[in-house]
């Protein structure tokens, strides 16, 4: 159980594994948080805004460069 | 700094004419020969501007430049790619096609790398590199990173296309599928990789939308992990600087082991991950409609990163590789179908309440097919990484088969959807020249798909049953030759439906080409809808 291989391997297939495993099943759960929906319907509909045919001035957007919205009923 | 750029030209045009000239093989002496070439134009070519006075670029909408050349050059590559692989079909199919003139040169052997790096890095990597700067730049309202930097991309990939093609029909090869081109040409490719992932990374960071829209994670996956396996697998030590030989670090199982994680990988990441992204940009906006759940794309995402990452030693059934590695790739490739039909109902659901756009938008269409064939080519991939089933296909025309379903169905049409969508949007046009145009494409394609996939799952079975069948003493029936004779009608089959697809490829061409120089330009703001017919 000495070598690096065999050190690797249970490192591998135990923390490695189960660090993972949690990171994934993480994402998932947080994709499905309470309130995410207005947020997930806001992206999808990002790709239609003007913005999406052609790149406007940082003042006529509505945006600051920060990336936050000034105005959220715009 | 122009005088610093061409010393800087002067001296690789000075050590690639020493590598030109001292090189041991031919293939590293034309590649010197080639880069002293471009290294001396671009010497001229800065010369006779260095005392000129720049014209202002105009820095204030998207960068589209690069995206242009990238549309044309996949156009470009697409075509070459095609038509070496429908010549490779009919060389399988009448061996006298490898004429002895051309032995070591344009033999199927030599051949065969050019069309599987031509179409998957050359026109697939275009259409990537194109669409992804199209994207991130929309999606984060913001010009691309880097100034000239995408150019560099642009043209540094180009480079590298020639060079690993040039390296495979002079014989620079380090045998390693999909990752054949030489020690050099590697490096080359890594370090326009890196600008690619700092000009991509760059537009998201100085974004001015909020999110990070779901197409851009695809891409950054597809670019980083690319990079990563790229990296790993070409991990290799020269025998001479002045030569392309090189000797890899990994050896035995554990070289064959990196290669098919690498191998796979560049299915799941450049051919899966980079076109979803496409697919979750594209598809959207030619529906007018958007994407059918945002939370199936993230979990999609997810999903896909983690489970592809481990399929790889499917491709090792029944080798020294240990029994538990290639169980492992087995059972993660099998878990892969859910994520992949996933993201396929997720595309196809996109069409809810639109589904008459099918009938009256041939591009749409086109990126229905895609996803359809985008389904089948999962479904039949994870059934074919079982031990049991792959017992008979592996080393079959299946194999090809299922490759192509996929490559041809999936990415093949995905991109000519996205040049479709792009072409009359780049360059100003209303539309594309000719709809009708677009619809013998699809049908071209598809049928020619068809009889490609039809035949090779015919010969592959076929094959995979000759080869077994024993008789009552426990003796092998057939010869390998048998097999051979016994394949030549599908043989014939698939390269017709190789011709049809090329055909649909150059209508597609000719109906760029026209858009481009023919059609009016469109008048006003851009409209988000092509009208069909």
């Amino acid at each position: 159980m000495n070598d690096t291989y065999s050190i690797m391997r249970h490192f591998a297939d135990s923390w490695a594994l189960l660090v993972l495993f949690l990171f994934f099943v993480g994402a998932i759960l947080w994709a499905w948080r309470p309130g995410s929906r207005p947020l997930h319907d806001d992206a999808a509909h990002s790709i239609f805004s003007p913005e999406a045919e052609r790149l406007l001035p940082a003042a006529a957007s509505g945006r600051t460069c920060d990336g936050t919205r000034r105005n959220k009923a715009e | 700094m122009p005088y610093l750029r061409l010393a800087g030209l002067a001296v690789i045009a000075l050590l690639a004419a020493i590598a030109a000239d001292q090189g041991h093989d031919l293939a590293y002496r034309v590649h010197g020969a080639l880069v002293m070439l471009v290294a001396g134009g671009l010497f001229l070519w800065e010369l006779r501007r260095a005392e000129e006075v720049r014209p202002v670029v105009d820095i204030s909408g998207y960068m589209d430049g690069p995206i242009r050349a990238g549309v044309i050059a996949t156009a470009f590559w697409g075509v070459a790619g095609f038509l070496v692989g429908v010549f490779i079909a009919l060389q399988l199919a009448f061996p006298a096609l490898n004429f002895d003139w051309s032995q070591g040169y344009a033999n199927f052997g030599r051949l065969r790398p050019l069309h599987t790096s031509a179409v998957i890095f050359a026109f697939g990597g275009n259409a990537l590199i194109a669409t992804s700067f199209y994207v991130v730049q929309r999606t984060s309202a913001a010009r691309l990173w880097g100034g000239n930097s995408a150019w560099f991309v642009f043209w540094g990939y180009q480079l590298f296309i020639v060079l690993a093609a040039t390296g495979y029909l002079l014989g620079a090869t380090q045998s390693k599928e999909y990752a054949e081109p030489e020690w050099y040409v590697d490096i080359w490719l890594t370090i326009v990789w890196l600008v690619y992932l700092a000009v991509f990374l760059g537009t998201i960071v100085k974004r001015r939308q909020p999110h990070i829209y779901v197409a851009n994670w695809f891409f950054l996956a597809f670019i980083v992990t690319v990079a990563l396996l790229h990296v790993v697998n070409n991990i290799s030590i020269p025998v001479s600087i002045l030569g392309s030989k090189s000797v890899q670090v990994f050896s035995g199982v554990q070289d064959a082991m990196t290669q098919w994680w690498y191998g796979h990988n560049a299915v799941g990441f450049f051919l899966t991950a980079g076109f979803l992204g496409m697919m979750y940009y594209f598809v959207p906006k030619q529906a007018n409609r958007p994407i059918y759940s945002y939370k199936l794309s993230i979990i999609h995402f997810w999903a896909l990163i983690f489970l592809y990452i481990w399929a790889g030693p499917h491709h090792l059934h029944y080798t020294a590789l240990p029994d538990w590695a290639s169980t492992l790739g087995m059972v993660f490739s099998i878990m892969l179908w859910m994520p992949s039909w996933g993201g396929m109902i997720n595309g196809l659901m996109t069409l809810e309440g639109a589904w008459d756009k099918i009938r009256t938008d041939p591009i749409i269409r086109m990126f229905v097919a895609s996803l359809a064939f985008y389904g089948m080519a999962t479904f039949e991939g994870p059934m074919m990484s079982i031990r049991a089933v792959n017992s008979l296909s592996h080393y079959t025309d299946w194999t090809i088969g299922h490759v192509h379903s996929g490559a041809l169905g999936w990415n093949g049409l995905i991109t000519f959807g996205c040049l479709y969508f792009l072409t009359p949007r780049l360059w100003g046009r209303a539309r594309m020249y000719s709809i009708s145009a677009i619809n013998w494409h699809f049908w071209l394609a598809t049928i020619g798909i068809v009889l490609y996939a039809a035949s090779m799952w015919v010969s592959g079975i076929m094959e995979g049953l000759m080869w077994r069948e024993v008789d009552a003493q426990g003796f092998l029936v057939n010869s390998f030759a048998d097999t051979v004779a016994a394949k030549f009608p599908m043989y014939v089959v698939r390269a017709a439906g190789g011709g049809l697809y090329l055909t649909g490829a150059l209508v597609m061409v000719w109906n760029m080409w026209m858009t481009i120089r023919a059609a009016p330009a469109r008048e006003g703001a851009p409209d988000t809808a092509i009208p069909a017919e």
